[in-house]
């Protein structure tokens, strides 16, 4: 066990290297933590174990795909390829000189021109990889229901069950009520993808999935679909009608409505922001942690930082189950608030109860 | 704007695909088969307590029904026995008033006859005594009726005694 911390922070730190040598002679952790948390056409694992990733890119009228080391030459230096060239990890189409050809946008200003980028990026190669972990281990754990049917869970699967029960129990059936079990699949999709891929992301070399907010937004935009799709009546009623209003707040002046209808924006936002926020801040935080030693160019600050980042790292796999679990939670909040069958006399736990009676007398 | 909260085109465009492939085939392959599985788990748990359940009570039932049949026979038993003894008592208590009114009867019978012979023989001993005084009177008036002279000494007596005034 211990070997294997040893391996992981030396592995960390020297991706850490690895960036420093890739930016040049002066480290800025600034630089590096970006490149670390942010997207990538490689996948760099460690100072000369760089695995390149297929670039996909769609436009004018035809699509190309080659792999991400066609940009590099022999001495690790970018150059253009097909056309295209790699500036500040995006791609452009390039200009006979090899520089990224300017256009003018809609409103005059000058930017470059971009294809449509599909690349199968670091996060992406990250995601497949999570994905092929949530099969293995989700159809094997199927299979062991189904052989061993009627049995106690063994192995794996009881590893999970308890997990998948207290979704169900917990989170599913105390938030949602009795129509909790059309919402379990996703439910238990969303808890276990972003829980595998804060995990995933833990690894030294690790992409920065849960943690980009591309992901969360999707994410945050599934369980806003969801809610609006599976909103009964007095859910709409709840927004356009709310209960224990006076009148002109909603049809004199229409705010209430409008609060609650940006309400049902807000909510996802808030689940986008949470879960992008709290996994890149970790991730910031142990790189610094890690900069430190570079920027005080001391060996005696290494076993300070290193301390520092281990109780992060496991602070940070507390919040990987964490996040996973509120996303979860919330989610199944917002669909309870959704499919609940509310009955208008009571106040609906809003604090509002002497108004409503007002407002039916 | 800043890189970190812009997001991707092509990631988004990839988690769209991806996310709701994981989300199909999990459902079809892993969460609906897990979720009946302790669904049906979770029945046959429950059905199999309250069978338990049901077996107890009927065991106390059985129980009960045992001791209670017990008590019966052992009433029963109790009832017989008590039957028997009365009747054996009965018997017995029968059978000596029987013989005691037998016997009672029998002495009455012996006194009875005991007292006729007694009558009897006192008849008989009186007829016999009357017989005898009247022999003897008979011989003794007959001798002193032989004796003038005695006679009337006596009857002078009783004439004195008698004192006509």
């Amino acid at each position: 066990m211990k070997k294997i911390l040893v391996f992981l922070f030396a592995l960390f730190t020297f991706s850490a290297q690895a960036a420093e040598s890739a930016e040049g002679e002066k480290f800025s952790p600034g630089d590096m933590i970006m490149h670390h948390v942010g997207d990538d056409y490689t996948w760099h694992f460690a100072d000369g174990v760089v695995l390149p990733l297929p670039v996909i890119l769609y436009g004018e009228g035809k699509l190309d795909v080659f792999m991400s080391s066609n940009f590099y030459d022999e001495h690790h230096q970018l150059k253009p390829y097909k056309g295209y060239v790699m500036e500040h990890g995006h791609i452009y189409y390039a200009n006979e000189e090899g520089e990224p050809k300017v256009v003018e946008g809609e409103n005059g200003e000058e930017k470059h021109a971009a294809p449509l980028d599909l690349s199968i990026t670091k996060n992406v190669a990250s995601m497949f990889v999570s994905v092929l972990l949530l099969f293995l281990v989700f159809f094997s754990i199927a299979g062991a229901y189904k052989k061993r049917r009627g049995q106690g869970p063994r192995g794996v699967q009881s590893f999970f069950e308890p997990i998948i029960i207290f979704i169900r129990d917990e989170i599913a059936k105390t938030n949602i009520g009795p129509k909790y079990e059309r919402f379990m699949p996703y439910l238990l999709t969303i808890f276990f993808f972003i829980w595998f891929n804060n995990l995933l992301g833990l690894i030294p070399g690790g992409a920065n999935l849960t943690g980009n907010i591309a992901v969360t937004l999707v994410l945050a935009l599934m369980t806003l679909l969801i809610t609006v799709f599976s909103g009964n009546k007095s859910y709409w009623g709840h927004i356009f009608n709310t209960p224990g209003v006076p009148w002109w707040l909603k049809w004199g002046i229409p705010i209430m409505p409008l609060v609650e209808v940006i309400g049902i924006f807000t909510k996802p936002f808030s689940l986008m922001v949470r879960l992008f926020a709290n996994i890149t801040a970790g991730h910031i935080i142990i790189l610094s942690l890690f900069s430190l030693i570079f920027i005080f160019e001391s060996v005696a600050i290494g076993p300070v930082s290193v301390a520092f980042a281990t109780f992060m790292n496991f602070l940070e796999l507390f919040v990987a189950l964490l996040q996973a679990y509120i996303f979860t939670l919330l989610s199944a909040m917002y669909f309870g608030g959704a499919v609940e069958e509310h009955d208008h006399h009571d106040d609906m736990g809003h604090g509002d109860a002497p108004y409503a009676v007002d407002a039916h007398h | 704007m800043n890189p970190l909260v812009t997001p991707g085109i092509g990631l988004l465009f990839w988690q769209v695909v991806t996310f709701l492939l994981v989300l199909f085939l999990l459902s079809k392959f892993a969460w609906k088969p897990i979720m009946a599985a302790l669904r049906e788990r979770e029945a046959n748990i429950d059905h199999a307590l309250s069978m338990a359940e049901k077996a107890k009570l009927e065991m106390q039932s059985l129980k009960a029904d045992n001791e209670r049949l017990l008590n019966e026979a052992r009433a029963e038993r109790e009832r017989i026995l008590k039957e028997a003894t009365e009747a054996a008592n009965h018997l017995v208590e029968g059978a000596r008033a029987k013989a005691n009114e037998e016997g009672q009867r029998m002495i009455e019978n012996a006194r009875l006859s005991i007292e006729n012979e007694k009558k009897a023989a006192l008849t008989e001993v009186k007829n016999l005594a009357a017989t005898l005084s009247i022999d003897i009177a008979e011989k003794l008036i007959k001798r002193e009726l032989q004796d003038e002279q005695a006679q009337r000494a006596l009857v002078q007596s009783y004439l004195q005694e008698a004192n006509l005034g």
